[in-house]
């Protein structure tokens, strides 16, 4: 079943259409790729996803159930995270307090005013398993502001994570990554859990192609092609859009 | 009644004249300058020492208001606003806050506290009569100058290279700048007239709205007011809202003496309330 | 070794504790009920200015909202309380004091709505607007509320029915500061709970703030009404300390000076507000004795200099003194050793 579904999403500005009758399946526990040129409209589909934009046509179903006149936070409730392809962090709180706050708030706790940060147990304890896997327990107590761009990248992602999505869409993660903070990344979004859903929008064809277990090619705000990895990476339409017409065959 | 929408045009057309140098301010710099008030202030000091003791006719008083504040403005455009552009809004608040104090205080030592009055000519006191409804004569000559005054803006926005120049900053900055034009000269051209129109607005105004010191700080709103509800982006929208609130707060002083202002502050709230960008503005950001 | 998870939940509650310098402040602030026994109506006033400045602090400091109208607030809840005092309704200070914080704060959310929309310079008209509207509503009702004389012939009872209000303002200067005490121990509470987390965040990024589930406009809801309860109890701590309310409260003069107060002392780490209220209080005594009447001239002068100077420069300054007191606080209160690698708290 899948567990997040749009149906014919359209988004218009005015006379441009950034999304054409976007249909798109996510299995279940899938590691699903959406790839595509620069201006395919892939954040656009994103932001249709979460909220930030509202779709001019088309319903976006999440776990069977009608997100698309959620509120963005509301869709977090629901269990949807997303990162950002260029990092929106808290600069002037540190790891700690960032990872703190999305725990806080999913357990409900995030609106008290009476009890102090780092009082309840369930909510630290979670804290320090998150940092832990995010490979920041040597930053977390630094000002976000100061940290080097590979940590803040892990940061962005772990803060998605400790929303316990059941769908976490990851927006160019490796984007901007200098080559010797890569690899740590990428094992960071290997190493996460099955039972997370992943929608995953990359340039990188070497983590697309490691990474994904289907792949869904958006051109012109359309779906384009939609299928396994080996089948788009042999498609003749899908080498044509990004090579041009010349390619080898 | 027709009295009042007439007198309210009249109050209208005035706090465009006075308030569109500020819209175009904001508009064009994203900068808050609370201050637009002061300039105001100066045109018509300037204009009541050049009649009133200078014996200069009160023809020649106006263009004189004009060109003065407008050499002020672009002075202090050039040595202290250009410093406070970058910074973040409060600081803008700030500053702007503490020119007007400083404009207050030095206008009431160097003038005094009391209301000033400019000599006006034999010729526009009184009223015409037409039709049963009584046109001020001074206020027919508001009208009749600040009707000029908007076609003329209308026509240097749109008709000349300037026009263009201004219209492209204000847009969007980065693309004028990448297209050679120069920002920094437009601005301090356009904050220079602003300033000057602002000036002209005091010097026409000293008779209805009253000239003291505190004139600044008392007027700050409303000009804040058009700015705000006729958005930045155009010549039209802060017009309209100048004549909205000219004749709402005429009005509302008219059948609603007590509540005053009133008036013209719950029609900005509900206005703010159903399109926060101003009722004019794009529907872009700013 | 201390197992990580303890590790971080004793460094957050670490943080809140009160510090050194803070109980020293404390200790101060209530010692000079004794050490300045002539100055009590001025160490009084600034103890009601630190107080709204400190609910300043609360949405400009800690959520980043730019309002130039708590005075709509600090003005209601005086009328209010010195109308039930005057027309004996409530014949209790602390009774009246905090049913005015109440009705000022159900004005904050009332209008909190208002503020959520637009851009700075929207709010900033729309809160100012709130306020100069009520000061016309003020003058509408002149029979009820003196209009531009001012609310006249209010008698305040003795506060718990034990303390008279004395011409020195000696009880009225103790009230004032306890009253500031608990008020500024509930939002220190509060700037440290997830509640004030979450607004440091919505600050500083909104988008990020709802992609992680935080509800930006309650939140912002909320604390705009909690400000306004606060403006709101300075607001008649005043009235009821001099028996008097007038139009004024309402004014843009008071906001502004508001704004100078908090800029002068800095926001978003709670002291700001007391600091500012107490020097500027001492800067506006010293001016008036040099000019007394065009003291707005010099306000006016500073105001323009802290900005171009630059305030991030203050800040730093600031900032820079602040960290030299914090490293000596340290030495005088060693910590745990499992936290002295952590970098020192910058809220």
């Amino acid at each position: 079943m899948a567990i997040l579904e749009t149906i014919g999403l359209e988004k218009r500005f005015g006379g441009i259409v950034a999304a054409h009758d976007v249909s798109l399946a996510v299995e279940k526990g899938a590691r699903h790729a959406l790839i595509g040129p620069n201006g395919a409209g892939k954040t656009t589909v994103i932001n249709l996803l979460t909220g930030v934009l509202k779709p001019t046509a088309g319903r976006i179903m999440l776990d069977g159930r009608d997100i698309t006149a959620l509120d963005p936070h509301q869709r977090v409730r629901r269990g949807m995270a997303r990162t950002f392809q260029i990092n929106q962090l808290f600069l002037d709180l540190t790891p700690l307090e960032t990872i703190g706050l999305a725990v806080s708030e999913r357990l409900g706790s995030g609106g008290d005013w009476w009890r102090l940060v780092g009082s309840k147990v369930a909510v630290t304890d979670e804290i320090v398993e998150i940092v832990e896997r995010f490979r920041l327990a040597d930053v977390m107590h630094e000002r976000t502001a100061i940290l080097p761009y590979g940590k803040q990248r892990l940061l962005e992602i772990a803060l998605a994570f400790a929303c316990r999505p059941h769908v976490l869409l990851l927006d160019e993660p490796a984007a901007g990554v200098p080559e010797a903070e890569r690899h740590e990344l990428l094992a960071t979004i290997a190493a996460l859990p099955a039972e997370v859903t992943v929608l995953l929008i990359e340039h990188d064809m070497d983590l697309v192609f490691s990474f994904a277990d289907r792949i869904s090619v958006l051109v012109n705000g359309a779906l384009f092609v939609d299928g396994a990895p080996e089948d788009v990476a042999r498609d003749p339409r899908v080498k044509a859009v990004y090579l041009g017409e010349e390619a080898d065959a | 009644m027709l009295t009042i929408l007439f007198d309210g045009i009249a109050y209208g057309m005035l706090l465009f004249v006075l308030a569109c140098g500020l819209s175009v301010t904001l508009g064009l710099m994203n900068f808050i300058n609370l201050a637009h008030g002061a300039f105001a202030m100066a045109g018509g000091y300037c204009t009541v020492i050049v009649v009133n003791r200078l014996g200069v006719p009160f023809a020649l008083g106006l263009p004189i208001a004009f060109l003065v504040t407008a050499v002020i403005g672009g002075l202090f455009e050039r040595t202290l606003y250009v410093h406070v552009y970058a910074k973040p809004h409060l600081d803008q608040v700030l500053f702007t806050i503490g020119l007007v104090f400083m404009a207050v205080a030095a206008t009431d030592y160097v003038m005094g506290s009391s209301q000033q009055f400019v000599q006006i000519p034999e010729a526009l006191q009184g009223q015409f009569n037409v039709f049963g409804i009584g046109m001020g004569k001074y206020r027919l000559l508001i009208i009749v100058i600040c009707g000029l005054l908007t076609v003329a803006l209308q026509l240097i926005l749109t008709k000349t290279r300037f026009g263009s120049r201004l219209r492209a900053a204000v847009d969007d900055q980065r693309v004028a700048r990448g297209l050679g034009i120069n920002v920094g000269a437009v601005f301090a051209v356009t904050f220079a007239f602003g300033s000057g129109l602002a000036g002209l607005g005091g010097a026409l105004g000293a008779e209805i709205l009253g000239l003291d010191p505190t004139f600044p700080l008392k007027y700050m709103i409303y000009f804040l007011i058009v700015v705000t509800v006729g958005g930045t982006s155009s010549i039209t929208g802060p017009f309209l809202a100048s004549i909205l609130l000219g004749i709402g707060d005429v009005a509302g002083k008219y059948y609603v003496p007590k509540l005053g202002a009133f008036v013209i502050y719950a029609i900005m709230i509900a206005v703010l309330l159903w399109r926060p960008q101003g009722l004019f503005a794009r529907s872009a950001a700013r | 070794m201390i197992p990580l998870a303890d590790d971080v939940s004793a460094y957050l509650k670490q943080r809140a504790r009160w510090s050194p310098l803070e109980i020293a402040f404390w200790i101060f602030a209530f010692a000079t009920i004794w050490l300045f026994p002539g100055k009590y109506l001025i160490m009084k006033d600034t103890a009601i200015l630190a107080l709204f400045a400190l609910s300043l602090d609360l949405i400009l400091g800690y959520a980043g909202i730019l309002s130039l109208g708590q005075a709509a607030f600090f003005g209601i809840a005086g009328y209010f309380s010195g109308l039930v005092a005057k027309y004996g309704i409530v014949n209790e200070p602390v009774i009246a004091l905090i049913l005015g914080g109440l009705v000022a704060a159900a004005l904050g959310f009332v209008t909190s709505f208002l503020v959520l929309r637009g851009s700075d310079l929207t709010r900033l008209m729309v809160t100012l607007g709130v306020s100069l509207m009520l000061g016309e509503v003020a003058n509408r009702y002149s029979d009820l509320t003196g209009g531009a004389d001012g609310l006249q012939g209010v008698t305040v009872a003795p506060i718990l029915g034990l303390f008279r209000f004395d011409l020195y303002g000696h009880n009225g200067y103790i009230y004032c500061l306890i009253v500031l005490f608990v008020c500024f121990v509930i939002v220190r509470r509060i700037v440290y709970s997830p509640f004030g987390l979450s607004l440091r965040a919505v600050k500083g990024n909104s988008l990020r703030a709802a992609a992680v589930g935080i509800p930006v406009k309650w939140r912002l809801v909320a604390i705009y009404t909690i400000s306004a309860g606060f403006a709101g109890i300075a607001g008649a701590l005043l009235t009821q300390t001099t028996a008097f309310c007038s139009l004024d409260v309402f004014s843009l003069d008071r906001s502004a000076d508001l704004l100078l107060v908090l800029i002068i002392g800095g926001t978003g780490y709670l002291y700001g507000g007391l600091i500012g209220a107490v020097i500027y209080r001492f800067l506006q005594d010293w001016i008036s004795t040099l000019t007394p009447q065009y003291w707005q001239f010099w306000i006016g002068l500073v105001l323009v200099v802290i900005v171009l100077v630059g305030r991030d420069r203050i800040g730093a300054g600031n900032e820079a003194v602040r960290n030299t007191i914090h490293r000596l606080g340290m030495r005088l209160m060693p910590r745990p050793a499992a936290l002295r690698g952590a970098a020192p708290d910058r809220t």
